[in-house]
C-alpha cells in the first residue's frame, strides 16, 4: 500500500506526523535538512552543545517539544532526512538523497514546505557580507556564528526585531535596527495584535530591549543603498529626516516571508491571489485541503501564519488526511484547532498591517539595481521588457530571464512582480503567476538512480 | 467587424513569419494567437537551427530557410542570439557512423558541405565529446538561437510592419460563406478574409477537420532541460545519430538539453517528468563527460504536432479554396519556419511558391481512415 507523506519536517510537518502515528498510520516524513525542526527551531548539528536556551530563547521550550517529537517518533517514521523533494507528478514525489535520484509514490500527501525571506533589492545588496534575515538567523542558530563584526539590520516584518535582539544577546555589535514600516502602522495594527497579546508581548519585549541596551531602532527608515568594494563598508538609509550613513560590515535584510509553494504548484494545486501575504498561494479548506484530493497544505508553505499556527495546521491537515481515508478522528479537537488558527488569523492581519509592505519601493528602485542575481538581470532591463509591451510575468521572465536561474525566481520572483506591476501600472495580482518547473532546487548530472 | 486579405491562426514562428513577409508584401494581415506569440513550441523548443539531418525533402525549404537566418537581425530587428556555431552529429556505433556517411552522399548538392569525422578527428576537433562516440558529421554552417526571443519577436517584426497581431484571442468560430472566411474570437473580434492560414501547430488538426481535412496528428512533448552557466566549453550545437539527446551551450554558459518524451498536463501544458530528465542526466554525462557534477537549474517541455511520416503538411487545402495549412513539424521547424511563412506569401502574392511542397500535401493522408 502506498504511504501517507509528509514533505518538511518543521513544526507543520512533525505535528503532521505526530497525528498520524496517534492514529496508528506509519507515514513517511521526508526533509531537506539534516536534522528536523524546520527553520525557526532548526537545530544545531549534533556535535554543537549549546542549551535551548540560548538557542531559542522565549521559545526554548517549544523547540524542545518539537524536537523531542520527532526523537520519540523516529521508530515509528520512515524518516528520511538529507532528502529534497525536486519534482512531483500526479501520484508520486522524486526525490534526491546523496547523489541518488529515487521516486516514491504517496496514497496521500502533507505538503509542508515552510518559507523563505521576501527580498526587496537594494543596490549593493548582492555584496559579500549581506544577508537574508532568516540566513542570518540560520548562521547564528545552526553555526554558531555571526555574519559580522558590526551588523545593521533592515526592512520590516517580525524577523526584524527578534533577529536583531539575537544577535545582540549572543554578542554581536548591532549597530542599528532600519524598521521601514512608521510607527503610525504600528499603532493602528495594536487591536489585531491584542488576539496574541503574549507573542505581541515578545515583540514588544525584544524592541524594548534592544533599546535598553543603547541599540538604535529607527522607524519610517528605508535602506537606500549598501557601499563596499570587496565586502559591506557602509549602508545609506533615509527617513523623513534625511538621508543617513552608517559604517557597518554585515547587514541581513529583507521584508517578510513567502511561502514556498513550487512543491503545491508541481502538484497541481489551483493557486489563488491572496491579499493578505501578496503572493498567490495555493487554494486550501479551513482544514488544509487542496484542490487536489490527494494533496493537503500545512504551515508557513501554504500562506505565512508562524510556527504556531503551523503546529496546529499540521496537526489539522493529519487530521483530515486521516478522516478522508477513513478513520475515527475527535470532531472537538478540529474545532479546537479551528478557533486557535482563527485568533492567530486575525494576529497575522495585525502583523501585516503593523510591519506594512512598502508600496513606492517598486517605483523608487533605480534601473541599475540588480534584481535577479543568478541571472543578473537589473531593474531596468524587466522595465525596458514591460515598455515593449509584456507585462505577463511568466513572458517578461522569457524576454529578459529575470527568475530563471539557479533560485527559479524564489529569491527574485517577489521583486520582479512589483517592478513588472509597477511599471506596467496593473494591480501586482493582476500579472500573472510565475510558473513552477521542476527541479525546485539544482539537480546534479551524473546521479545515481534508485530503481 | 475587420476586413482583411489574409487571417492566420496561430501566432508561431510559421504564423508570425507568415504575417511578417505578408505584411511587408502590402498585404492586410490579421494574427490570432491564443496565448501569447511564440509562447508553445516555437518559443520553448531546443533551438536547433539545423538542415543537417533533415529529409531530403525539406532540403530546399531548409536552404531556404538558412538563407532568412542569415539576415535575421534585419528581418526582425534583434540577432536573437543566433549563432552559426557548427551541428555536430555523434555517432555511438559504428552502423550509425555509416548512416551519417550514407546521409552525407545523399544530401550532396544541397550545400550543407558535411565533413566527416572519425574517432581521432572528432577527438582533435571536438575533445570534450565522450569517448561513447566513435565518429560524427559536421556541419559548419548551421547552429542555435534563442527561440523564447526569435520567435516573439517576428511576431513584433509584423507589427511594426501593419500587420494586426491579436494575442489572448482564441477563435470561436471558422467558416467560409462562398465568398470569403469569416472568423470569430471569444473576446468577440469578427474578421473577414479571402485567405485563412492555419498555423495552429498542435492545435491545427480540428480546424483541418472542420473542413473535410482529418489528419492523423498525435501531440508530443519533448523534454528540456538548462545546466547554470558553466566555462565555455561546446564550440557546436550537437545531435546523435538514431536519437537521443541534443545538447548546445549558449554565450552565457548554460548549457540546454533536450532528449525523450515528457507528458501533457492539459491541452496546451506539457512537463519533461522525472523518466526523461533523468534519462538525459545519464546520457549526457557518457556524451559530455565535462557535465559530471554541473547542475541542472530548469526543465520544460512543450507542445507539438505529428505526423505519422514526420513531415509538416505546407500548403493548399484540398477542399476548401483559399485555405492554407502549415502544421505538424514534429519538431523541426523552428529552422524552418521562416522559409514556411515565405512560401506561404508566395502562394498568395504570386499564385505558387517558389520552393517545391508537393512531398507536404495534406492529400497524402486522404486515403487513410483517421480513428
Amino acid at each position: 500500500m502506498k504511504p501517507v507523506v509528509i514533505v518538511g519536517a518543521g513544526p507543520a510537518g512533525l505535528r503532521a506526523a505526530q497525528t498520524l502515528v496517534a492514529h496508528g498510520v506509519r507515514p513517511v516524513l521526508l526533509d531537506e535538512a539534516a536534522r528536523g525542526g524546520g527553520q525557526i527551531y532548526r537545530r544545531q548539528p549534533a556535535n554543537f552543545k549549546r542549551s535551548a536556551v540560548t538557542l531559542y530563547g522565549f521559545e526554548a521550550r517549544k523547540a524542545k517539544a518539537l524536537h523531542q517529537t520527532l526523537d520519540t517518533l523516529r521508530e515509528q517514521l520512515d524518516y528520511r532526512p538529507d532528502t529534497l523533494v525536486w519534482n512531483a507528478e500526479a501520484d508520486a514525489l522524486d526525490t534526491l538523497h546523496e547523489g541518488r535520484a529515487a521516486r516514491i509514490e504517496f496514497s496521500r500527501v502533507i505538503v509542508a514546505t515552510g518559507a523563505t525571506d521576501r527580498i526587496l533589492p537594494v543596490q549593493g545588496w548582492t555584496l559579500p557580507g549581506v544577508y537574508s534575515l532568516g540566513a542570518a538567523q540560520i548562521a547564528l542558530k545552526f553555526q554558531g556564528c555571526a555574519i559580522g563584526e558590526r551588523v545593521v539590520f533592515a526592512g520590516s516584518g517580525p524577523l526584524l526585531y527578534l533577529v536583531a535582539y539575537q544577535y545582540a544577546k549572543a554578542g554581536a555589535k548591532v549597530v542599528a535596527v532600519l524598521d521601514s514600516s512608521p510607527f503610525s502602522a504600528q499603532v493602528r495594527a495594536l487591536p489585531g495584535l491584542l488576539s496574541q497579546p503574549t507573542t505581541l508581548a515578545k515583540g514588544i519585549y525584544y524592541r524594548s530591549w534592544l533599546s535598553a541596551h543603547g541599540i538604535p531602532v529607527h522607524q519610517g527608515a528605508t535602506l537606500q543603498r549598501i557601499d563596499g568594494e570587496q565586502r559591506v563598508r557602509s549602508l545609506n538609509w533615509s527617513d523623513a529626516k534625511g538621508e543617513h550613513q552608517l559604517a557597518c560590515d554585515a547587514v541581513a535584510f529583507a521584508h517578510g516571508l513567502r511561502s514556498e509553494t513550487q512543491l503545491a504548484d508541481l502538484l497541481g494545486c489551483e493557486f489563488a491571489w491572496n491579499p493578505l501575504n501578496r503572493a498567490w498561494l495555493p487554494q486550501r479548506d479551513s482544514a488544509g485541503r487542496s484542490s487536489i484530493a490527494e494533496v493537503y497544505l500545512a504551515g508557513d508553505g501554504a500562506g505565512i501564519m508562524g510556527a504556531d499556527a503551523a503546529e496546529m495546521a499540521g496537526e489539522r491537515a493529519a487530521l483530515a488526511v486521516l478522516e478522508d481515508a477513513g478513520h475515527p478522528i475527535a470532531p472537538q479537537r478540529c474545532v479546537q484547532l479551528a478557533q486557535s488558527l482563527t485568533r492567530i488569523t486575525t494576529f497575522r492581519k495585525g502583523l501585516e498591517q503593523a510591519f506594512i509592505f512598502p508600496e513606492h519601493w517598486a517605483g523608487q528602485t533605480a534601473d541599475g539595481v540588480m534584481i535577479c542575481r543568478c541571472e543578473e538581470v537589473r531593474a531596468g532591463d524587466i522595465r525596458q521588457v514591460v515598455r515593449e509591451g509584456h507585462w505577463e510575468i511568466n513572458r517578461v521572465k522569457a524576454h529578459c530571464r529575470a527568475g530563471m536561474g539557479r533560485c527559479q525566481g524564489r529569491m527574485c520572483g517577489a521583486a520582479t512582480a512589483e517592478i513588472i506591476a509597477c511599471e506596467s501600472q496593473r494591480a501586482v495580482s493582476q500579472i500573472g503567476r510565475l510558473r513552477a518547473q521542476a527541479p525546485v532546487k539544482p539537480l546534479p548530472f551524473g546521479l545515481e538512480i534508485e530503481s | 467587424m475587420i476586413e482583411v486579405d489574409a487571417i492566420i491562426i496561430g501566432g508561431g514562428i510559421v504564423g508570425a513569419s507568415a504575417a511578417l513577409f505578408l505584411s511587408k508584401a502590402g498585404r492586410r494581415v490579421a494574427l490570432l494567437e491564443r496565448d501569447f506569440c511564440g509562447s508553445h513550441s516555437s518559443g520553448v523548443n531546443y533551438g536547433g537551427v539545423r538542415r543537417q539531418g533533415r529529409p531530403l525533402s525539406q532540403m530546399p525549404l531548409s536552404q531556404r530557410a538558412h538563407e532568412i537566418w542569415g539576415q535575421l537581425p534585419q528581418l526582425i530587428g534583434i540577432d536573437g542570439e543566433y549563432q552559426r556555431s557548427g551541428h555536430l552529429k555523434l555517432a555511438r556505433s559504428l552502423d550509425d557512423l555509416r548512416a551519417l556517411q550514407d546521409y552525407a552522399a545523399s544530401s550532396q548538392g544541397f550545400g550543407l558541405d558535411l565533413q566527416l569525422l572519425d574517432r581521432a578527428e572528432l577527438r582533435a576537433r571536438f575533445p570534450w565529446v565522450g569517448d561513447v562516440a566513435v565518429g560524427a558529421s559536421y556541419c559548419p554552417d548551421d547552429g542555435h538561437a534563442n527561440p523564447r526571443l526569435v520567435s516573439p519577436a517576428f511576431a513584433q517584426a509584423a507589427r511594426r510592419h501593419g500587420a494586426q497581431v491579436h494575442e489572448q484571442c482564441a477563435v470561436s468560430a471558422v467558416e467560409h460563406d462562398g465568398q470569403r472566411f469569416r472568423v470569430s474570437s471569444q473576446n468577440g473580434l469578427e474578421l473577414h478574409a479571402p485567405w485563412l492560414l492555419n498555423c495552429a501547430g498542435a492545435w491545427a488538426g480540428s480546424l483541418a477537420e472542420q473542413f473535410g481535412e482529418a489528419v492523423p496528428m498525435h501531440a508530443g512533448h519533448p523534454a528540456m532541460l538548462v545546466t547554470e552557466p558553466l566555462p565555455l566549453v561546446m564550440n557546436a550545437s550537437t545531435g546523435v545519430e538514431g536519437g537521443g539527446i541534443y545538447a548546445r551551450q549558449v554565450a552565457r554558459g548554460n548549457c540546454v538539453l533536450g532528449g525523450g518524451q515528457g507528458f501533457a498536463l492539459d491541452a496546451a501544458r506539457a512537463r519533461p517528468g522525472q523518466q526523461a530528465v533523468i534519462e538525459i542526466l545519464r546520457q549526457a554525462v557518457e556524451l559530455y563527460p565535462f557535465l559530471e557534477g554541473a547542475q541542472a537549474i530548469r526543465t520544460w517541455s512543450g507542445t507539438e504536432g505529428y505526423l505519422p511520416d514526420r513531415q509538416p503538411v505546407i500548403g493548399h487545402s484540398s477542399t476548401q479554396p483559399g485555405l492554407l495549412h502549415a502544421f505538424g513539424f514534429a519538431g523541426a521547424g523552428f529552422q524552418i519556419g521562416p522559409a514556411v511563412g515565405q512560401a506561404l506569401t508566395e502562394i498568395i502574392c504570386n499564385g505558387a511558391s517558389s520552393t517545391p511542397l508537393d512531398a507536404f500535401s495534406i492529400t497524402r493522408f486522404h486515403s487513410i481512415s483517421v480513428a
